[in-house]
């Protein structure tokens, strides 16, 4: 089925873009492109959880499982979350996370 | 070398070239397609892992739904032509700093370590195995991440109309009140 492409491969993928998720959560100050970055990054877990099931443990199914409930877990936290920005958008006309300072002291 | 192979390889090129510039193209909009691109590539290789299901629910939740909303979100909160200043020089010198010498740690880490796999005989993940074993208080059943995961959606999609709801002005409330 998967001949010649080792687990590693798939590891090392993920790796990379959950690094590059991590790069974009530092970098950004927009609140939806750090909302993307995060997205990123449940994605890459999502690939080395199925990756780790199909090559380690082919006879369960918890792997999958979980990446089904991460994907349930993030659907639910986008809409949160874009609820959350628009609402500060409405107070703030901006989402740019170092203009939204109210509740500094 | 092999057709799926190729395939692997390209899905990947994909992926990390789109993932990249997700997180440093300057316009809002793009950013949002390039994310769209990875998240087909992932269903791809979801497709080469044999899960089928997980194939299909990310495509359609993730790339058909989140993807969605979010360039919604951007529609109603951005203007489409307005670049980002990038950030500045040293806050990405240093993000960069620490998300490669992640990569390069948990890369070397990865070619390091021995995976051993069972030698269990493979399972068919077809749909009635999926159906049965989320439902199913047995061995191998998820009836209760099942179930918490239904209450979490609720919970959220209440939240979601709570939060963005439109907030009545101090007093109206009170007054409609008495007038029904």
């Amino acid at each position: 089925m998967n001949a010649g492409i080792p687990l590693q491969y798939f590891l090392i993928l993920a790796a990379i873009m959950f690094f590059s998720g991590v790069y974009g959560f530092l970098t950004r100050r927009n609140l939806i492109t750090i909302l993307m970055s995060v997205e990123l990054i449940l994605n890459s877990v999502n690939i080395n959880f199925l990756a780790f099931n199909r090559y380690l443990y082919p006879d369960k199914m918890d792997g999958m499982f979980f990446s089904l409930f991460v994907i349930a877990v993030a659907a639910a936290e986008v809409a949160v979350a874009i609820s959350i920005i628009i609402n500060i958008y409405r107070r703030f006309t901006t989402i740019n996370v170092e203009d939204v300072d109210e509740m500094k002291y | 070398m092999i057709a799926n192979q190729i395939m692997f390889f390209l899905f990947s090129a994909v992926i990390i070239v789109f993932s990249i510039l997700t997180v440093t193209s300057r316009k809002i909009l793009r950013a949002a397609v390039y994310l769209l691109f990875v998240l087909i590539s992932t269903a791809g290789l979801y497709f080469m892992l044999n899960y089928q299901f997980l194939a299909a629910v990310q495509l359609t939740v993730y790339a058909g739904g989140i993807v969605v909303l979010i360039i919604f979100s951007i529609l109603l909160t951005s203007h489409i032509s307005q670049k980002f200043e990038p950030a500045g020089l040293k806050k990405s010198v240093f993000s960069a700093i620490a998300a490669l010498t992640g990569a390069i740690l948990s890369i070397v880490t990865i070619l390091d370590y021995k995976f051993e796999a069972t030698t269990q005989a493979a399972k068919e993940v077809d749909m009635k195995v999926i159906g049965k074993s989320l439902l199913s208080v047995e061995n191998d059943g998820y009836i209760l991440p099942f179930e918490v995961i239904s209450v979490l959606l609720l919970a959220a999609m209440v939240a979601a109309i709570a939060i963005a709801k439109k907030s009545a002005p101090s007093g109206t409330q009170s007054t409609t009140l008495k007038q029904e």
